[in-house]
């Protein structure tokens, strides 16, 4: 049953896009709404919600003192972690992490590492001996499509969110995390030579093939992940680059006000 | 920590120029027990990649009635880098296993095996930079070798920024201490790249990099391209002759 509903929608979506037009009747390169609600979870250093049309993510970011890696005795440590739990979708199963968890937070914590977005000398307490530790943990809540933007948005704006809890390691005073860059991943569906930006879950059921481009706030292009197995033409390639570069720069004026 | 050079006079710290690729040695069907296989080197890369199938599928619920479904295992030997890594996948291995799979799977003509599959194991004897590059393009060797379909070969290379300059196919320093790294895999259709299917980078670039970027790709895949046909050739040459 399920099948033939799925068969049926792709079939509508297939049409429509050949008609140059979306189910929703959004432009191929418009976001949907974006919704970003930060410290709602007290417990953590730093917490986000993210709505994105109505795929739904929470990131909380706790902090601890650990010991730095020892080719880098100089800096903070960041550790991203993405977890697909079976409430978000029926797909989802309970277990660890799967290949998708794992490019998620790999390609988030890409974005975030690259850009620079947190200086992590200035996470470095004593040298080679005790650094901050940030785990960024990003729940989802609900996929309806495009996991990967609401999760990269959820992230950065909990770090925006973040105070390092430097009271309760007996390290001085509270302090909030320095943030000096805002990524932004913008993930577009490409079907034959289409590109469909921010592509919900009926979209996808054309086919998971998407590519993800994390842009820092200068329009440097800091993460690059094509996903799925498909053929990516060159001018695609050309023109999702610039699609994401324009888009992120529109999702970035809402982290702004976060 | 102390600021590491890369770029000395114009050239690479092995001599290389920017555009110059590490030196390459494909041998196909290095294996006797798999269906078709490959034994690569690229720089200090050292990896061997083995095809099983079309074969059953097992556990049978993976099984697709319209096609073969195709698995790709990227694995490092614990003694493929300077220290020890514990066998088994880890979340870089599980990362690059999916992005390759899906590299080759446009590729492979795989409705014409429904219901079975195609694996793909590839092992990582030692590892420079690059390793996921060295192991598509023995991949790629190892499918042909074993005759299965495909609608081209893939090739694979990287291009990195090391102190402000890209550079083709880095080694070790270039890709720890560089600016950027950027691997792609292309589809070669009748001596010629039809389209992208691997594609990732982390670092910092400009739009206008980028475009040079896949274009020296280009050209280096074009060299490897080259390079995988000789090895496939060769195989089936000397067998010819042993009749």
């Amino acid at each position: 049953m399920n099948d033939i509903l799925m068969e049926v929608r792709r079939d509508y979506v297939l049409a429509k896009i050949r008609e140059g037009e979306r189910i929703d009747g959004r432009a191929f390169d418009e976001v949907r709404p974006i919704e970003i609600r930060t410290g709602l979870i007290g417990k953590a250093e730093g917490s986000a919600y993210v709505k994105l049309g109505n795929t739904q993510v929470v990131a909380g970011v706790k902090m601890q003192i650990g010991e730095p890696f020892p080719d880098t005795p100089d800096q903070g440590i960041i550790i991203t972690n993405a977890e697909l739990v079976p409430l978000a979708s029926p797909t989802f199963e309970p277990g660890p992490p799967d290949e998708n968890a794992i490019e998620l937070a790999r390609v988030v914590d890409r974005g975030i590492r690259q850009s620079e977005a947190v200086d992590l000398k200035k996470l470095c307490i004593e040298e080679g001996e005790k650094v901050w530790m940030i785990f960024i943990d990003i729940w989802a809540l609900d996929d309806d499509g495009n996991l990967m933007d609401a999760s990269a948005l959820a992230a950065i704006a909990a770090l925006l969110n973040t105070m390092v809890p430097a009271e309760r390691f007996e390290v001085g005073d509270d302090y909030p995390l320095p943030v000096r860059d805002l990524p932004v991943a913008i993930t577009s569906l490409v079907f034959e030579d289409k590109i469909l930006v921010d592509p919900c879950r009926d979209e996808l059921s054309v086919g998971k093939n998407t590519i993800t481009i994390t842009t820092d706030q200068d329009d440097n292009i800091v993460s690059i992940q094509k996903s799925g197995p498909f053929l990516l033409s060159e001018k695609a390639f050309e023109d999702v680059l610039d699609v994401s570069i324009e888009k992120a720069r529109e999702v970035r004026k809402l982290l702004a006000e976060v | 920590m102390e600021e590491i050079k890369l770029i000395i006079d114009g050239r690479r710290l092995d001599g290389r120029g920017f555009d110059e690729l590490r030196p390459i040695k494909i041998e196909a069907g290095f294996l006797n027990r798999a269906d078709g296989s490959c034994y690569l080197e690229m720089g200090g890369n050292k990896v061997v990649a083995a095809v099983y199938g079309p074969r059953e599928v097992h556990p049978k619920h993976l099984e697709d009635p319209s096609k073969a479904i195709i698995r790709y295992r990227y694995s490092m030997a614990p003694f493929s880098v300077e220290e020890r890594k514990r066998p088994g996948p880890d979340r870089r291995s599980i990362e690059i296993s999916k992005v390759s799979r899906e590299a080759l799977e446009p590729v492979i003509m795989k409705e014409l095996f429904p219901r079975s599959a195609i694996d793909i194991f590839v092992e990582v004897l030692q590892a420079d930079a690059g390793s996921r590059t060295a192991c598509l393009n023995a991949a790629s060797v190892a499918l042909i070798d074993a005759g299965v379909p495909m609608r081209g070969i893939v090739t694979s290379v990287a291009v990195a920024k090391v102190d402000g300059v890209l550079v083709l196919d880095p080694m070790k320093e270039e890709d720890n201490y560089g600016e950027a790294d950027i691997p792609f895999a292309f589809l070669i259709r009748n001596g010629k790249i039809e389209s992208i299917t691997l594609l990732q980078m982390d670092g910092k670039v400009t739009r206008e990099e980028l475009k040079i970027a896949l274009e020296m790709a280009k050209k280096g895949a074009m060299q490897i391209y080259q390079l995988q046909r000789e090895a496939v050739l060769k195989k089936y040459i000397r067998e010819e002759v042993i009749e």
